[in-house]
């Protein structure tokens, strides 16, 4: 039924990434002991990847993007240790890690070295993929805010990445833009740029509610492997609710080797409560979705908004007026210091 | 007018053009040779019209001449000045290196070029440490900063093949630069490429850990005094909103912060005005320059 699959057991992998995308809605506040609970909780559901880093990648600690309360080497040690099947995976992006946190990654235990860049920008992770793949990492590259530009342009893009080492290439819908169809079409112009020198991924978010949809799409036209977050825990309105795709797969005959009773459970009783509030599918979330801006956004949004007196909604139209990537969280300040200057000079 | 100082520039791509245009309005500096290595090369062409004596033959042909420049500006890559340096060292040749080679010791005009004129090869970091170093210092020479963190965004269109290669020596050089000629106890480096057509203007973002009860007043003043330093030789060179100050929260680490947003617009002398981060680099390279050359003749004068 689907034109790929993982592997002779797997029709697709799934990749959990509440410790890395969840990051995000916890403002990187995760402790020692949530991280421990929700590997073994996933791990013992069958989760066969667990991704596990700041949310903005290795090195993303800082004031741009909010200082870890622990550090991520520490949780990717943790995560390592508690595992017994899945492979923890760490992300990465150009320009904010460097090659050395990589190394120590898998020093402490990662095996998936995904690395993410614009989806224009492969070539600057050339040297990433080089280091990660002599380091015997299995890797993966991620074309982000993959709804801004045409089929083609990202099937140019993976192919970038491939030369470079990359073994998977994902359609990372960073703004929860995408819907349906457009998945299907991405993922076809990269099969057929790729044939079968590297696999395909998804990577999706909730922000126009149709994450499980536009996943199973991805599956159909070639993505044998898709990302996800249990109990949505991902930023902006969250990723794809992985105890929902396993149930949908179920029912379609798609095999992704998660036991849904248990991901259902964990998701329920261990993920949840780690979580400050659900993510929701609220004003902003919508705007992000409607506009095409970067999910991780959406705190900083909220967080200028209050600090500045101004609307949030405001700021993140304007951020996807100004075109903005993924890791110019600064230049949402700017944003509210313009909106606020207009405010003062009409009032 | 003094006799100026002759100089020679080594690279004939984009960065090289646009110094040249700098260099020519220059009352100090004379640029007589330009160094390339492809006879098809665009830049070549462009300084023989100008005027400049060129050459497709790498530095050996300049090396080879009797009559050598004073100064060298290197706007090649790292491992060619690497190679380079030796033999302008060799030959008496003072150079200054736009290249992240780091073979000179780091020089951020408006912080430490006085304490390097006398070097054989000074060191430029990066473009982006050239936007915000100045701004660090700014901050450091008020407060103590234990530690600052800067984020560059460049328009990809003017984000060369080198940096592409190797965006792991921009963010580490330039962290270095943060914390050595900056005054940070620590430094981080950010860069993002966008994409947008047009394309944008560069911006950084310096973020300053300060004193909980630092004086505000004194760290934005020392900002906006340094900003004028800088737009003296980088006309384009602004803030984009006074320095805003944050108390310590949950996601900053517990420390108090300074923010400082600027935007650098080129000159557009070669280079379309959106690309600062090329324009900041030979503007300041041009500067360099010129201090180099008033001393030297300054020591010419006294023998």
């Amino acid at each position: 039924m689907l034109p790929k699959t993982f592997s002779d057991t797997l029709d697709i992998r799934i990749t959990d990434t509440s410790l890395r995308d969840g990051s995000h809605h916890k403002r990187h506040q995760f402790t020692a002991d949530e991280v421990r609970a929700i590997v073994a909780a996933l791990d013992g559901a069958g989760v066969p990847v667990i991704e596990v880093t700041h949310g903005d990648g290795l090195g993303g600690s800082s004031f741009n993007y909010g200082f870890s309360r622990t550090p991520e080497q520490e949780l990717i040690t943790i995560a390592a240790e508690t595992a017994r099947q899945a492979k923890i995976a760490v992300l990465m992006l150009p320009g904010v890690g460097v090659k050395e946190d990589i190394a120590i990654a898998r020093d402490n235990g990662a095996s998936v070295c995904r690395i993410a860049t614009h989806c224009t920008e492969a070539d600057v992770a050339v040297q990433h993929f080089g280091l990660a793949r002599d380091l015997g990492l299995e890797t993966v590259g991620f074309l982000m805010m993959a709804h801004s530009q045409p089929p083609e342009v990202l099937a140019k893009q993976a192919r970038i990445m491939v030369d470079a080492g990359c073994q998977c290439v994902y359609v990372v819908d960073s703004a929860g833009a995408l819907v349906l169809e457009q998945v299907g079409e991405r993922v076809e112009a990269i099969a057929a740029e790729l044939g079968d020198d590297a696999q395909i991924g998804f990577h999706g978010h909730e922000n126009l509610d149709v994450a499980v949809a536009n996943s199973i799409i991805a599956a159909r036209a070639g993505a044998v492997q898709i990302d996800g977050s249990t109990r949505r825990f991902g930023a902006g309105a969250g990723n794809t609710p992985v105890e929902a795709l396993v149930g949908v797969c179920d029912k379609l005959g798609i095999r992704t080797g998660v036991d849904f009773f248990r991901i259902v459970d964990a998701a329920e009783d261990v993920v949840r409560p780690a979580m400050p509030e659900e993510c929701r599918l609220d004003r902003l979330a919508l705007m992000m979705g409607y506009a095409g801006v970067y999910s991780s956004f959406l705190k900083h949004a909220y967080h200028q908004a209050e600090r500045y007196g101004v609307s949030g909604a405001e700021i993140l139209i304007r951020a996807g007026a100004r075109k903005l990537v993924g890791g110019q969280e600064d230049q949402l300040i700017d944003i509210a210091l313009e909106l606020r200057r207009e405010a003062a000079a009409s009032a | 007018m003094s006799k100026r100082v002759s100089a020679a520039i080594v690279g004939s791509g984009n960065i090289g053009t646009d110094l040249l245009y700098k260099l020519l309005r220059s009352e100090f500096v004379e640029p007589r040779w330009m160094v390339g290595i492809d006879p098809a090369s665009e830049g070549l062409a462009r300084a023989a019209k100008l005027g400049l004596e060129t050459t497709a033959d790498g530095v050996d042909w300049l090396l080879a001449r009797d009559d050598r420049p004073d100064l060298v500006f290197e706007a090649t890559s790292a491992s060619v000045h690497r190679a380079n340096a030796p033999c302008y060292a060799e030959a008496g040749i003072r150079a200054v290196d736009l290249t992240p080679a780091a073979v000179g010791p780091y020089v951020v005009p408006p912080v430490n070029l006085g304490e390097h004129l006398d070097a054989p090869n000074v060191n430029l970091i990066t473009c982006g440490g050239q936007a915000t170093i100045p701004m660090v210092h700014a901050v450091s020479r008020v407060v103590p900063v234990p530690y600052a963190e800067i984020v560059a965004s460049v328009a990809s269109v003017s984000a060369g093949p080198g940096t592409r290669a190797n965006i792991d020596e921009f963010t580490k050089t330039t962290g270095r630069g943060i914390e050595v000629i900056g005054g940070a106890e620590h430094g981080k480096a950010i860069i993002i490429l966008n994409p947008a057509e047009p394309p944008m203007i560069m911006r950084d973002t310096i973020f300053c850990a300060v004193p909980a009860d630092a004086d505000t007043d004194a760290v934005a003043d020392s900002v906006h005094r340094m900003v004028a330093d800088i737009a003296g030789y980088v006309p384009g060179y602004r803030l984009l909103a006074d320095p805003q100050f944050d108390p310590p929260s949950e996601t900053s680490g517990g420390l108090a912060r300074v923010s400082i947003f600027v935007e650098v617009e080129g000159a557009g002398d070669f280079l379309p005005p959106y690309s600062g981060n090329l324009d900041i680099m030979t503007a300041a390279a041009t500067k360099v320059g010129e201090e180099i050359a008033r001393t030297l003749a300054t020591a010419t004068a006294t023998v």
